[in-house]
């Protein structure tokens, strides 16, 4: 079942809307609308969906409408017209208590500039959405103080707001979103004001959060980077409108009109290739138990200088070099006593952008783990070639 | 300019003669009773108890909330009250000072609140308070009088009228000056109006809402001065009987009795919004 649904919602901001919706249903432009009435069509027809426990972003540059949609969700702002059901029940249908309701228990939201109330310590801003549900002081901060270990602030539960960096802040509204245990989170460009760096860390995070939690996820954001990273499916907006929806893939692939086109022309195509789209396969493997020599003809036949160890399960344990497989033999012990066990693994979701460090310093291809399988390796060269030629022709070849 | 005769000041004199006297006498007089009763026993209280006792308090209060500096200038502004004998008639000011300022701001915070939460009673309440501020202090001194005859209630009365606006006006700005996000946070997490109001606006609101108490017990302060002229006891009456007599020496030890009584009063309670700013 769709946790969030949302059918042809629209806002009309003016001194009469109803007769705005009108003339927006008998066809007429949103300019023409502005030009004649004066009223601005915030959002216009928006239809979209989300599934439980998925992470879906709206992107949109500034007046795009996806601040004002994202608030039409949870009712800080009016509805003009159209539905949005959460869990099936239709919030604009609400009365005020219901309303309330809704918002406490199924609904957290993180804000741009954060919203912190800076009256109040991080623990008590954590708990807040808790205590104007009239739950107990003991157990609302048991329930706060978990979200603030979530969101990794521990340590700083007596602090106040304008005593953490900008990063800091955030995840304290993050907490206090998560602290409310409610399955949806709404989140209107929450990490747009922080630095890059930052920025990243925080999306990571939230990322494995999300894995964790398996919250519902409705992410606002102007990058395209961020949500080509973040999303599990895009909805791309301009003037009002929803022009695409699709996930990353079809976003790059297809985009829907020129507008989309143009935006996604200049994608850094390092942000969006990961390392599973570039790794090969491991051309040589050897159960950890086998003899330096077979090793050691392994890697001749290859013509490598080293080679990746796996068990039978396809366990990762390590890379045998040539010259110690050769040292081995001679000294006749076995290979397990030789095999470097502390190599750089990298996850297959790992962008490109992040393995140039990572594979200039390395002497050899770096292993592909996940879970502790060896998926695939990647190489300078696999890297490189991925950035010039782009994903389609990296997948393919 | 004289095309027609507007007989404002006739009107206005029957309107009170014929109608707000006869009619609406008794229930000012209740209240003139009620609040005589009330500035008495806050003046008999300060009068009475020993002076040493209300300075040290006022020292350690001075001390606590405003730092070591006000508190010796407290213990040395009230050594000079003592000295020029001007105790007890500091004692009634501050008591005048004291209630008006208690009602100016009971009546004018929850005023300030109904005027973010309401957009009618916005535009109600702004002219009246321009008015409030703009007419001469001296012409509220004379329907007090009419209403609540001399002396202290009268002068409490028209201190309450010249001193409330800025208890409104600071109370409704702090809540206007509370980022959007921060109410919009509260409110997406399913806060009623009111959880709102009493957990984010008004604390929030705190540190204006002090300097509006702040500006009201200074306006206070001017009013119960000029409020020596309907009668009102006090610092104010010395400086009147100073100008009456022409008495340079008298006229300059009240005055600058009420310049002590300025700047303690200013400094505890700027101190006050201080500290809530931290």
């Amino acid at each position: 079942m769709n946790k969030i649904e949302v059918n042809n919602l629209t806002k009309i901001f003016g001194s009469n809307p109803q007769q705005g919706l009108k003339r927006l249903n008998n066809g007429e432009q949103k300019e023409d609308i502005l030009e004649k009435t004066g009223m601005t069509v915030g959002v216009n027809k928006a239809s979209f969906n989300v599934k439980a426990g998925e992470f879906f972003v709206i992107m949109g540059l500034s007046g795009s409408g996806k601040s004002t949609l994202i608030r039409l969700v949870n009712r800080l702002i009016e509805p003009t017209a159209g539905e949005v059901l959460i869990d099936g029940v239709d919030i604009t249908k609400m009365t005020k208590k219901e309303l309330i309701e809704t918002r406490r228990k199924k609904l957290g939201m993180v804000f741009q500039q954060f919203g912190l109330f800076q009256h109040r310590t991080v623990l008590t801003n954590v708990a807040y959405g808790l205590e104007i549900q009239g739950m107990q002081k003991e157990e609302r901060q048991k329930l706060a103080q978990k979200a603030i270990e979530d969101v990794g602030l521990k340590g700083y539960e007596n602090s106040y707001p304008n005593e953490l960096s900008g990063g800091m802040q955030q995840r304290v509204g993050l907490a206090r979103a998560l602290a409310n245990d409610s399955d949806i989170l709404l989140m209107d460009e929450a990490f747009s004001a922080l630095d890059p760096l930052i920025r990243k860390e925080m999306q990571d995070e939230l990322l494995s959060l999300q894995n964790k939690l398996g919250k519902t996820v409705l992410f606002i954001t102007h990058d395209l980077d961020e949500a080509l990273k973040l999303g599990d499916r895009i909805a791309i907006m301009k003037n009002g409108e929803i022009v695409q929806i699709g996930t990353a893939d079809e976003i790059l692939g297809n985009p829907a009109n020129e507008y989309v086109s143009n935006f996604v022309k200049d994608v850094d195509r390092s942000k969006v290739l990961m390392a599973s789209n570039v790794m090969k396969k491991p051309n040589v493997l050897m159960t950890e138990k086998s003899g330096a020599l077979a090793a050691v003809r392994k890697m001749e036949d290859a013509g490598a200088s080293s080679i990746f160890v796996v068990d039978k399960e396809n366990n990762f344990k390590g890379l045998l070099t040539i010259d110690d497989a050769i040292r081995a033999y001679k000294s006749n012990v076995p290979t397990d006593e030789v095999l470097i066990r502390d190599i750089h693994t990298i996850h297959p979701e790992t962008a490109l952008n992040d393995l140039f460090g990572v594979a200039v310093e390395a002497k050899y291809p770096l292993p592909v783990v996940e879970d502790g399988k060896l998926l695939g390796i990647v190489s300078r060269v696999s890297i490189l070639s991925g950035l010039v030629l782009g994903k389609d022709e990296v997948t393919s070849s | 300019m004289n095309y027609f005769h507007f007989p404002l000041e006739d009107w206005t004199n029957r309107f009170v003669d014929d109608w707000l006297l006869p009619v609406t006498g008794d229930f000012f007089e209740a209240i003139s009773d009620g609040l005589r009763v009330f500035i008495n026993n806050v003046t008999d209280l300060l009068i009475a108890a020993p002076p040493e006792l209300i300075v040290l308090l006022l020292v350690l209060v001075a001390w606590k909330i405003s730092g070591k500096g006000v508190a010796i200038f407290a213990l040395i502004g009230s050594l000079y009250l003592g000295s020029v004998d001007l105790w007890s008639a500091a004692m009634q000011t501050v008591s005048i000072v004291i209630v008006s300022t208690l009602i100016s701001v009971l009546v004018g915070i929850p005023l300030g609140v109904l005027a973010t939460l309401n957009k009618t009673m916005a535009k109600v309440v702004r002219p009246i308070l321009d008015f409030m501020q703009t007419l001469p202090s001296f012409v509220y001194l004379i329907p007090a009088i009419l209403l609540f005859g001399l002396g202290n209630v009268p002068a409490v009365i028209a201190t309450f009228v010249f001193a409330t606006p800025p208890a409104v006006r600071m109370t409704t700005l702090g809540i206007q000056q509370v980022p959007a996000d921060v109410v919009e946070a509260s409110t997406a997490f399913g806060s009623t109006k009111w959880q709102l109001l009493y957990k984010v606006q008004l604390p929030l609101a705190m540190p204006s809402i002090m300097a509006g108490i702040n500006q009201t017990m200074m306006l206070a302060l001017s009013m119960a001065v000029i409020s020596s002229m309907i009668g009102a006891p006090g610092l104010g009456s010395v400086v009147l009987k100073g100008i009456s007599t022409v008495n340079v020496g008298l006229g300059l030890t009240g005055g600058l009795g009420i310049v002590v009584l300025a700047i303690v009063m200013d400094r505890i309670t700027q101190g006050l919004g201080q500290k809530q700013k931290q």
